[in-house]
């Protein structure tokens, strides 16, 4: 999946020059935490979170403090450089940034121009929909051996049922390297024939299978 | 007078039939019917023919395309292009020749039921046709074409402008109920479930809270596969009751799905008769201490339709029109009858023999997470 398929193109940005206090009335207003700053060409030039934005503002214990603080130009506290994607970067590349940076939000720029933001609740949220919880579906895990050509072998199983799959998810059995789990989101609510196929043909089930004495 | 309770029924409920092999049958409505009446609690003056639910009453809540689509169907004439949109042709709802028709009767058996209890004329009414809760708006899903609750629940909306709570306890979570009233704030919906982790549909996550003036009035509890009867009572009484005073509704709807027992052969749940016979008494309680009496039953899953499905049902009805469940051996007779037809033997007693259950490993663990779950869901019952 592309940045570009998920990625928020109608993108609040700021130029250099707005002042803290109106970053603040955006960010609240908005209900984001990042704000990209961007020059007269659009191009991106630094960014600022609402907690850059809130160690600079006046601490409300200080009574008397006036808030001289809010109207500095953005771009004195404003991060710089900026780690930026890519509209066709992959998804899976852009989790492994937000994993290695610490950080929580990339703007997307193509041609040097922003085009669009995505944070790392989109992120996540992309992966969920990649596991097909979000379509109504029954769940079957299936344990096999890791060699080439296995899981087109265990495809033809559902393929002979009619039903449609809304995710396959594969990964490694425990630490186990000969084997692998394939999870399998199908859209049924009678896995019934397909269970029974499965174990015909001779694969062993985690899931409907994983306590000692089976349900009756 | 005001009678207890009304027994809506008609032979034709029998003609929503997929096909031989499909796990949903309507036969268990006739196997129910028959051991009430086999025990004397179920006489002509109970019954009430069902009436079939109009195009536009289906139009409450399906899309109109759809209930276009499954006319088409049900005649044969639905391009099959357009099958896959609606959720036609499945393995899961197949097309069946007067699918249309079929379905809204089910339809029109629950709302006979809420003119029957909102015209006065009887305190509970029972549909066990009804209860088919994974109907969306535009897409038929999981056995299911019309969503008889969500239609019936926008008509008492609509006609009578009642909050209404709605329970399920189906071991499939009620999705198709939740999101028609996700957003509205007078339609409380709680449904208990096996949790979604494995089991179809996989929604009902305790955090499913509505959305909008909605939110809040959606509740959840996603029990864990292999749950035990007295895991599932506790946390299903206490939160039953804990929703029931936080939104003090006029009227009760119950969807009761009977396939959480653990001879079901599509979930993992491992109750027994047991929570059969409370969930009935349990309802019954609480629509007379804050409803007036008013309570909807319906039907819904259950596919073990021998040992399991008429015993369940058939105590709904004990409790709405006796006040109490029935208890000790079934009628001979009915056995007699039917023991022939099933594959399997026919229970001899109204309760199950705890011999027969799995020895869960993980019970303890179980239940301590069914509890979590609990307290998790009390928090937003708190006013």
């Amino acid at each position: 999946m592309l940045v570009e398929d998920i990625m928020k193109t109608k993108v609040i940005s700021l130029p250099p020059t707005a002042t803290i206090a109106k970053t603040l009335r955006l960010l609240q207003k908005h209900r984001i935490r990042h704000i990209p700053i961007v020059n007269e060409e659009n191009e991106v030039i630094g960014i600022v979170s609402d907690r850059d934005v809130r160690d600079a503002s006046p601490s409300i214990l200080l009574e008397d403090s006036d808030s001289k603080e809010l109207d500095n130009e953005i771009q004195t506290i404003m991060s710089s450089p900026v780690i930026t994607i890519h509209p066709l970067d992959f998804v899976e590349e852009i989790a492994r940034i937000f994993y290695d940076k610490e950080i929580a939000s990339l703007p997307v720029v193509k041609d040097n121009k922003l085009v669009g933001m995505i944070t790392e609740k989109d992120m996540l949220y992309t992966l969920i929909q990649l596991t097909g919880t979000h379509v109504q579906s029954s769940l079957i895990e299936v344990k096999v051996p890791d060699i080439p050509g296995i899981i087109p072998k265990v495809m033809e199983i559902f393929g002979k049922r009619k039903v449609n799959i809304a995710s396959v998810l594969v990964y490694p059995y425990k630490d186990n390297s000969l084997y692998k789990v394939l999870v399998f989101r199908i859209q049924t609510m009678n896995p019934l024939p397909i269970i029974q196929d499965l174990r015909d043909a001779g694969y062993q089930l985690m899931w409907p299978n994983n306590i000692p004495e089976p349900k009756i | 007078m005001r009678k207890d309770a009304s027994f809506i029924f008609s032979d034709e409920f029998l003609r929503y039939h997929f096909h031989e092999k499909h796990p949903f049958n309507q036969k268990r409505i006739i196997l129910t019917k028959e051991l009430l009446e086999h025990s004397n609690v179920l006489i002509e003056d109970d019954f009430i023919a069902p009436r079939k639910a109009s195009d536009k009453e289906l139009a409450l809540f399906h899309n109109p395309e759809y209930i276009e689509a499954v006319k088409h169907a049900s005649n044969g004439e639905l391009e099959e292009t357009k099958m896959n949109e609606f959720g036609l042709g499945t393995e899961d709802t197949p097309i069946f020749e007067g699918m249309h028709e079929a379905s809204s009767l089910m339809v029109g058996g629950s709302l006979t039921a809420v003119d029957e209890v909102l015209n006065g004329r009887t305190n509970h009414a029972l549909n066990l046709g009804g209860g088919l809760h994974h109907g969306l708006n535009r897409k038929a899903s999981g056995f299911c074409i019309y969503n008889d609750g969500a239609i019936a629940i926008k008509y008492i909306r609509e006609n009578y402008n009642l909050r209404v709570l709605y329970v399920d306890t189906d071991a499939h979570h009620g999705d198709g109920v939740q999101w028609a009233f996700y957003d509205d704030a007078n339609v409380c919906t709680f449904s208990i479930h096996e949790t979604g982790r494995y089991l179809f549909p996989g929604t009902g996550n305790v955090d499913e809270r509505g959305i909008k003036s909605g939110h809040g009035y959606s509740f959840n509890l996603p029990i864990d596969a292999f749950t035990q009867d007295e895991s599932f009572l506790e946390v299903y009484e206490s939160a039953f009751r804990s929703i029931t005073h936080f939104f003090k509704p006029d009227i009760i709807v119950t969807q009761n799905g009977a396939d959480a027992h653990t001879f079901d052969p599509l979930t993992h749940l491992c109750g027994s008769m047991k929570i059969y016979e409370r969930i009935p008494e349990l309802a019954h309680e609480l629509a007379h201490e804050y409803c007036g009496g008013k309570w909807i039953a319906l039907g819904g899953g259950g596919y073990d339709i021998w040992r399991v499905v008429p015993r369940a049902w058939a105590q709904i009805w004990n409790v709405m029109k006796t006040n109490s469940i029935a208890t000790g051996l079934l009628p001979h007779s009915w056995r007699e009858k039917w023991q022939q037809h099933s594959p399997v033997e026919l229970p001899h007693s109204w309760h199950d023999n705890e011999n027969a259950y799995p020895n869960i490993p993980r019970k303890a663990e179980i239940k301590e997470k069914n509890k979590k779950l609990l307290a998790h869901l009390l928090k937003y019952t708190k006013v």
